[in-house]
């Protein structure tokens, strides 16, 4: 019973899928929809992105440097390890996972709440196609993730940069140096290839969440827990998958 | 008018309609009554095109849901008002944009012109100086205003109402019905109320349709509520005290 469940709900994601693609709501309408999304979602993150980022590039800079004991190795490994560390898996996984946690959430809830008192119901019966009016904005919205996590990115390797030189681990040279040393271009184009689908992840399972779900304001509570979970899950299995196709 | 011919509607093994046909006159305020679980909501459920009947046609004017086409059913809608039990009014907007959303979603009307006619409206369901204020910071019988007041914006043919007076004292849920009749009969429009408050029933039902088990067991008017010896209607109208004490006195003053 529990497979035919999975196999309904997997059905039924991509069903929710088609229809966000097709009977669009009117151009003007979804413009201001667009707008209100980018504003919830990607500018209503920044503040917490920008923290995160920061300190645990601090961090990351710290830890490699208490980890070199041999005195061969040169001090401009801190900021390469940073950056490599920050630029590869930190901005577009941590921060992914930190945005099922605060974009997801809300989404799963805002449209957990609105199925409960009708709203959606309320949008069938005008004539609108509910699942275009509120889920294509949010995925629109999170195309705007990859400039969240290009910010991400820049505050971890600063932060690193500050720890460093403020703790006495490195000069600012030796980690610009280390941040600018073997650059390969191709890791930036790694991360985002990534980010973009992190970000499809994101707007449309929260979405999928808060639709179909049943019951009261209890079970909206429910559905955004395992919305971050599902979430969450997907995100790793999908880093894995990409990384694989990508880098190896 | 909206007409339904054999109705059937299951969920899985469990039939919910078993077969029902009726018709709702234009202008006139048409009420569906029964016990929870008698197939009300179902009903509706199948009347707005949520729900798809296994068998029988509903017709709107002439034109069966079941033939339409996708755009026309969209079409349809446009021609719908619907007021929710819980009024289902946008949280996220305020009372203006609320209101104004089936204009802005359907017609090519300017602000201004959007504009007046929803504070025309607001004013008609006697509601002003809310324009800006969301739903949670008006009570529970204004917001029911203000889903009316959504609900004819668009000028609809049809008007659909699910526990109109669900949570709401005596004196505003007479208010309400009151309201639901007037506009029903100021713009000529198909009304279609699902309720069990016995006092909605009398006060405005202008047509009372009884579901009971999935088939419709009794139709008539409000009038003929208090006259019929039909026992599932004396089983369900006459099952509190205050209305067989009416009834009694009905039957004996002819008031």
């Amino acid at each position: 019973m529990r497979i035919i469940r999975y196999v309904e709900d997997v059905g039924s994601y991509f069903y929710m899928l088609k229809r966000t693609f097709s009977s669009f709501t009117k151009g003007s309408v979804l413009r201001e929809l667009i707008f209100k999304e980018i504003e919830d979602l990607i500018l209503g993150s920044f503040y917490i992105v920008a923290f995160i980022s920061f300190f645990v590039g601090s961090v990351v800079a710290i830890q490699t440097a208490l980890n070199m004991d041999n005195p061969l190795i040169p001090k401009t490994l801190v900021g390469f390890a940073t950056r490599q560390s920050v630029i590869l898996e930190f901005a577009p996984t941590f921060i992914a996972i930190i945005m099922a946690g605060k974009a997801g959430s809300f989404i799963t809830s805002s449209i957990g709440s609105m199925r409960v008192t009708e709203q959606i119901d309320a949008l069938e019966v005008m004539g609108v196609n509910s699942l275009n009016y509120l889920v294509f904005p949010k995925i629109v919205a999170m195309l705007f993730l990859p400039a969240l996590i290009a910010i991400s990115m820049f505050l971890g390797i600063v932060g690193g940069g500050v720890a460093s030189v403020y703790g006495g681990f490195a000069t600012a040279t030796e980690y610009i140096n280390g941040v600018q040393e073997d650059f390969n271009t191709w890791h930036l184009t790694y991360a985002f290839i990534k980010t973009f689908i992190f970000a499809f992840i994101l707007a449309t399972v929260p979405s999928w969440q808060g639709y179909y779900m049943k019951g009261g304001a209890l079970e909206v509570g429910k559905a955004s827990t395992n919305s971050f979970v599902w979430t969450s899950v997907l995100i790793i299995a999908s880093n894995y998958v990409t990384t694989q196709l990508l880098l190896s | 008018m909206i007409r339904i011919e054999d109705i059937h509607k299951s969920f899985g093994e469990q039939e919910v309609l078993k077969g029902i046909s009726t018709t709702f006159e234009r202008g006139k305020t048409n009420v569906i009554i029964g016990q929870s679980g008698s197939g009300k909501t179902v009903m509706l459920k199948c009347l707005l095109g949520l729900f798809e009947p296994e068998e029988g046609k509903i017709y709107y004017d002439d034109r069966a849901i079941q033939d339409m086409n996708h755009e026309e059913k969209r079409l349809l809608r446009e021609d719908i008002g619907m007021l929710f039990q819980g009024g289902a009014l946008f949280d996220s907007m305020n009372i203006e944009e609320n209101v104004m959303f089936p204009l802005r979603m359907f017609t090519k009307q300017r602000r201004d012109e959007m504009l007046h006619r929803v504070n025309e409206v607001l004013k008609r369901v006697d509601l002003e100086n809310v324009n800006k204020k969301f739903p949670s910071e008006i009570s529970g019988g204004m917001q029911k205003r203000v889903s009316i007041a959504r609900a004819i914006v668009n000028n609809p043919k049809y008007l659909f109402c699910d526990e109109p007076n669900s949570g709401l004292d005596p004196k505003t849920a007479t208010l309400i019905d009151n309201l639901i009749q007037e506009i029903t009969h100021e713009y000529g429009i198909t009304t279609i109320v699902v309720s069990h408050d016995m006092n909605s029933v009398m006060e405005i039902g202008e047509k009372v349709v009884l579901l009971k088990n999935g088939l419709l067991v009794w139709q008539g008017t409000n009038e003929e509520v208090f006259t019929t010896e039909n026992e599932d209607v004396v089983d369900f109208v006459y099952s509190s005290n205050l209305f067989r004490k009416v009834r009694e006195a009905y039957k004996k003053y002819k008031f």
